[in-house]
C-alpha cells in the first residue's frame, strides 16, 4: 500500500496503535451482531493478517438500568429484576440478593429452605455450565454437543418450572426463605437428573476431552496466570483454571455449604482447556453436593416467621386480624430494613457475584450495586487474545463465559 | 463413431439428465443432511413441509427466489455477480465424465451411460474443481467486506494445501488401472476388486482432501460461521447466496460420485449382467454412503484452524500421498499391474 489512510474510530482512536490508524493493520468490527460474541458484545479488533494485535471490548448494548430501577421498587419487587441480569444464573442472582437483604434485616432462614437453595443453585450452576459447554463447543464448530447439552438443561428447566411455575425467571428464592415449599415430585425429579447427568457428561467428554482437534484448539491458547487473574479481579472457573483454588462456597460459606463435602476443581494450564476441565469437574462436584443435600433434606418450614418481613401464609389471613394487617402492610408499603449497608457474595457459575446494598431505612433500597463476574472477566479479553488467530478469539470469548446481561445490567 | 441427429439428442438428453440429477440431488442432499444431522443431535429435523418434510427443499427454494437481492454499494458489481456463477458451473460439469452404468440397449441402439469418455478424465476433474475456488476468492474480494475478504483469502490458502495431496491420491487408481479414463478405472475394478482394498491409504487421503475441497466441516474455515459470520458469502443474499450453497452441495455429490467411482467400484455390483439398470442404483447408493460420512464428520468434529490445515496438508497429507504413490508403483512393478 502506497498511500497512507487515516482511520477514524469514533472516539476509540486512543485505544489503538499508530499502525491501525494508518491502515497498516486491519481494524475489524466484531459484533454487536455476530454469531459468537455471546450476546450483544462488540469487539473492535486490530488484525495483522489473521493475528489479533489488540481487542477493545465495547459493552453497554444490553444496558437495562436494573440497578437504578431497583431503587424505585420495594425490596420484594426489586428482587424480580435480579433474575433479568444474568439469565444463565437466575436463581443464583436471587440468592445473592436475598442473602444481602437477610443480612441487612438479620433474618433467619430455616434449614430446609437453605438446603433447597443449595440444590437449586447447584442445578443452576450445572445448567449454566451446560450452556457454556454447548456454546463454546459450538464456537469451535462442534455443533452436536450444543444440542445434547440443551437436552440436559431442559431437565433442569423442568425442575425449575415444577418448583416455581417459571423456567427461567423464577424469583423462587425470597428474603427469609423460599416462595413456597417444593412439590412432592421435586425429589424424584432431581434424583433422576443427578442419575443421568454424570453419564451424559462422560459422553460429552468422550466427544471433546481427548479429541485431537479439540485439544489443538484449546491447549496453550488464551493463557493467563493466577497472579494476573488476581490483579484483574478475575474469579470463578477462569481463576481456578489458572491453579488458584478459590471458591466462595469454601472460603466464605453461605446457605450451609459448609455441611457438604466437595472439592474445588482446579487446573494449572490457565488456557482454554484448563477452564474446560474445571467446568466439567465442577458439574460433577455439583452433582455430589445435590446428592448430599437431597439425602439430608430436613423437614420443616421454608420461610422465616418474622412477620415484619415475611408475609403470613394465606391460611392465616382469613382467620387472623394481625396476619391480614401484616399482609396489607407488606404488599403495599413493603418492609423497612434498618439503615445501613451490607455486602454479600456468592460463587456463581461465572465467578463471584457480589451485592452491595445500602438502606436508608425506607422500604426501597437507597443504592444497590452488583459486582458481576462477567464485567470483571471481560477485562482480560485483550490480554488473552493478543497474538492469537481470529479463530482462537471466539474460543477465548467462549472460555471466559461471559453473559452480557450480567455485564451490562 | 457416427454423429447423427439421434446422437446429438442423446447427448442433450444425457446432459440435461445430469444437470437435473445434480440440482435435484442438491435439493435433496440438503434435506438428507438436515435429517441425518437432526437424528444425530436428538431432534426431528424438518417435518412440516409435506409428509416427513420431503417438500422442505422446495419451500427453501421458493423462499430464496423471492428474497431481495442486495448488492453492497461499494462492491465490484460485475465480479460480485459473476462469482457465484464461476463457483457453480464447475460443480455442475464435473460429473460429466463419470460412468453411471454399463451400456444398455434401447430399441436396437446401444446407449452408453456416460456423457463423455475422455482419456484424461482425472485431469479434467482436477482442473475443473480448481476453477471453483476462483469464484470463492473473487466473491470474497468483490464484496468489499472484511469478513468476506478473510474468507476468500482462507480458501486460497486452503486450496494450496490440499490440492497436491488430492492429485496424488488420484495417482493410485490411475496406476492400478493404467488409464486416466474413469471408464477404464471402473473396468479395471470389475476385473479385480474395488480399489479401496488395494488403496486404503489413497482412499483415506482422497476423502480428507475432498472435505477441504468442498469446504465442509472440519475444514470449513472459508465460511467459518463462528468467526467470519458467513465468510466469503457474507454479503450475498437471495439466489446468489443459493448458488454458493448449491455449489457446495453439488460438489459434495460430485466428489462422492468420483470417490465411489475411483475407490468403491463405481456402478459395479451384483446382478449387473442381468439388469444393467442396477448400475445407477448402485452408484447412487455408494454416493449416499459417502455423503453420510461427510455429514457424520460435520456432526462430530470441531473445526480445525486454517494454519493447522496448511501444516496438516503439507507435513502429513502430502508426504503420505507421495509414499502411497511410491508404494503403489513399487507394488505394480513387483506384482504386475492391470
Amino acid at each position: 500500500m502506497t498511500e497512507k489512510q487515516t482511520i477514524e474510530l469514533g472516539g476509540m482512536n486512543h485505544l489503538f496503535s499508530e499502525r491501525a490508524l494508518t491502515g497498516e493493520t486491519m481494524v475489524l468490527n466484531m459484533g454487536p451482531q455476530h454469531p459468537s460474541t455471546h450476546g450483544v458484545l462488540r469487539l473492535v479488533l486490530e488484525l495483522d493478517g489473521e493475528i489479533v494485535q489488540n481487542v477493545v471490548p465495547d459493552i453497554g448494548f444490553l444496558h437495562t438500568g436494573i440497578e437504578k430501577n431497583m431503587e424505585a421498587k420495594t425490596y420484594q419487587k426489586a428482587e424480580v429484576m435480579t433474575d433479568r441480569m444474568d439469565y444463565m444464573n437466575t436463581i443464583g442472582n436471587n440468592l445473592a440478593y436475598c442473602l444481602a437483604v437477610e443480612k441487612l434485616c438479620e433474618l433467619e432462614v430455616p434449614a430446609r429452605a437453605q438446603a433447597i437453595r443449595v440444590i437449586l443453585t447447584e442445578l443452576q450452576r450445572i445448567a449454566s455450565h451446560l450452556i457454556w459447554m454447548g456454546t463454546s463447543a459450538l464456537d469451535l464448530a462442534a455443533m452436536s454437543v450444543f444440542l445434547y447439552a440443551m437436552r440436559e438443561r431442559e431437565m433442569i428447566m423442568n425442575i425449575f418450572e415444577l418448583v416455581s411455575g417459571q423456567r427461567m425467571m423464577t424469583t423462587y428464592i425470597r428474603p427469609g426463605g423460599l416462595w413456597r415449599d417444593v412439590p412432592v415430585e421435586f425429589e424424584a425429579a432431581v434424583r433422576e437428573f443427578i442419575e443421568i447427568l454424570p453419564r451424559r457428561v462422560d459422553e460429552y467428554e468422550s466427544l471433546l476431552t481427548n479429541n485431537p482437534l479439540f485439544k489443538e484448539r484449546t491447549v496453550g491458547i488464551g493463557i493467563i496466570s493466577a497472579e494476573e487473574c488476581i490483579r484483574w479481579g478475575i474469579t470463578g472457573p477462569v481463576l481456578r483454571g489458572s491453579g488458584k483454588a478459590y471458591d466462595l462456597r469454601k472460603a466464605r460459606p453461605y446457605s450451609g455449604y459448609e455441611q457438604y463435602d466437595f472439592d474445588i476443581p482446579t487446573a494449572t494450564g490457565g488456557d482454554i482447556n484448563a477452564r474446560y476441565t474445571v467446568r466439567v469437574a465442577e458439574m460433577r462436584q455439583s452433582v455430589r453436593i445435590i446428592r448430599q443435600a437431597l439425602d439430608s433434606l430436613p423437614f420443616g418450614p421454608v420461610r422465616s416467621n418474622d412477620r415484619k418481613y415475611i408475609p403470613p401464609p394465606r391460611s392465616e389471613i382469613g382467620t387472623s386480624m394481625e396476619a391480614l394487617i401484616h399482609h396489607f402492610k407488606l404488599w403495599t408499603e413493603g418492609f423497612t430494613p434498618p439503615a445501613g449497608s451490607v455486602f454479600t457474595a456468592i460463587e456463581g457459575p461465572h465467578g463471584e457475584m457480589g451485592v452491595f446494598l445500602e438502606s436508608d431505612g425506607s422500604p426501597k433500597p437507597y443504592r444497590i450495586h452488583f459486582r458481576t463476574p462477567s464485567f470483571a472477566n471481560l477485562q482480560i479479553m485483550s490480554l488473552l487474545s493478543r497474538g492469537h488467530f481470529v479463530a482462537d478469539l471466539v474460543g477465548i470469548i467462549g472460555s471466559i463465559d461471559i453473559v452480557l446481561g450480567d455485564c451490562d445490567r | 463413431m457416427v454423429i447423427d441427429s439421434a446422437m446429438i439428442w442423446e447427448w442433450v438428453i444425457k446432459s440435461v439428465a445430469i444437470l437435473i440429477f445434480c440440482t435435484a440431488g442438491f435439493a435433496y442432499t440438503t434435506l438428507y443432511e438436515r435429517k441425518v444431522l437432526a437424528r444425530m443431535q436428538v431432534r426431528w429435523g424438518p417435518n412440516r413441509a409435506g409428509p416427513r418434510g420431503i417438500l422442505q427443499p422446495v419451500a427453501d427454494g421458493i423462499k430464496l427466489i423471492f428474497k431481495e437481492e442486495l448488492i453492497p454499494a461499494k462492491a465490484d458489481k460485475l465480479i460480485f455477480v459473476i462469482a457465484p456463477v464461476i463457483t457453480v458451473i464447475p460443480a455442475l460439469i464435473i460429473t460429466g465424465v463419470v460412468p453411471w452404468g454399463p451400456d444398455i440397449t434401447i430399441g436396437g441402439r446401444t446407449i452408453h451411460l456416460y456423457l463423455a469418455n475422455i482419456n484424461v478424465a482425472v485431469l479434467y476433474i482436477m482442473s475443473i474443481t480448481s476453477i471453483s475456488v476462483y469464484g470463492i476468492t473473487l466473491a470474497g474480494w468483490s464484496s468489499n467486506n472484511k469478513y468476506a475478504t478473510l474468507g476468500g483469502l482462507r480458501s486460497t490458502a486452503q486450496m494450496i494445501s490440499y490440492e497436491l495431496a488430492l492429485g496424488l491420491a488420484f495417482v493410485g487408481p490411475i496406476l492400478l488401472a493404467g488409464s486416466m479414463s474413469l471408464q477404464d478405472i471402473v473396468a479395471a475394478q470389475a476385473k479385480s476388486v474395488p480399489f479401496i482394498l488395494l488403496q486404503p491409504l489413497g482412499a483415506v487421503i482422497y476423502m480428507i482432501a475432498v472435505i477441504a475441497e468442498v469446504n465442509r466441516a472440519p475444514f470449513d474455515m472459508p465460511e467459518a460461521e463462528q468467526e467470519l459470520t458467513a465468510g466469503y458469502h457474507t454479503e450475498y443474499s437471495g439466489m446468489k447466496f443459493a448458488l454458493f450453497f448449491m455449489a457446495e452441495y453439488i460438489k459434495m455429490i460430485a466428489v462422492s460420485t468420483i470417490g465411489a467411482t475411483l475407490f468403491l467400484g463405481g456402478y459395479l455390483g451384483p446382478f449387473l449382467n442381468v439388469a444393467p439398470w442396477l448400475g445407477p442404483v448402485y452408484l447412487i447408493g455408494k454416493v449416499a454412503i459417502l455423503l453420510y460420512g461427510l455429514i457424520w464428520l460435520r456432526a462430530t468434529l470441531p473445526r480445525i484452524r486454517y494454519d493447522r490445515l496448511m501444516a496438516f496438508g503439507w507435513k502429513v497429507l502430502f508426504p503420505l500421498a507421495l509414499l502411497n504413490v511410491v508404494l503403489t508403483a513399487a507394488g505394480i512393478t513387483l506384482f504386475g499391474g492391470k
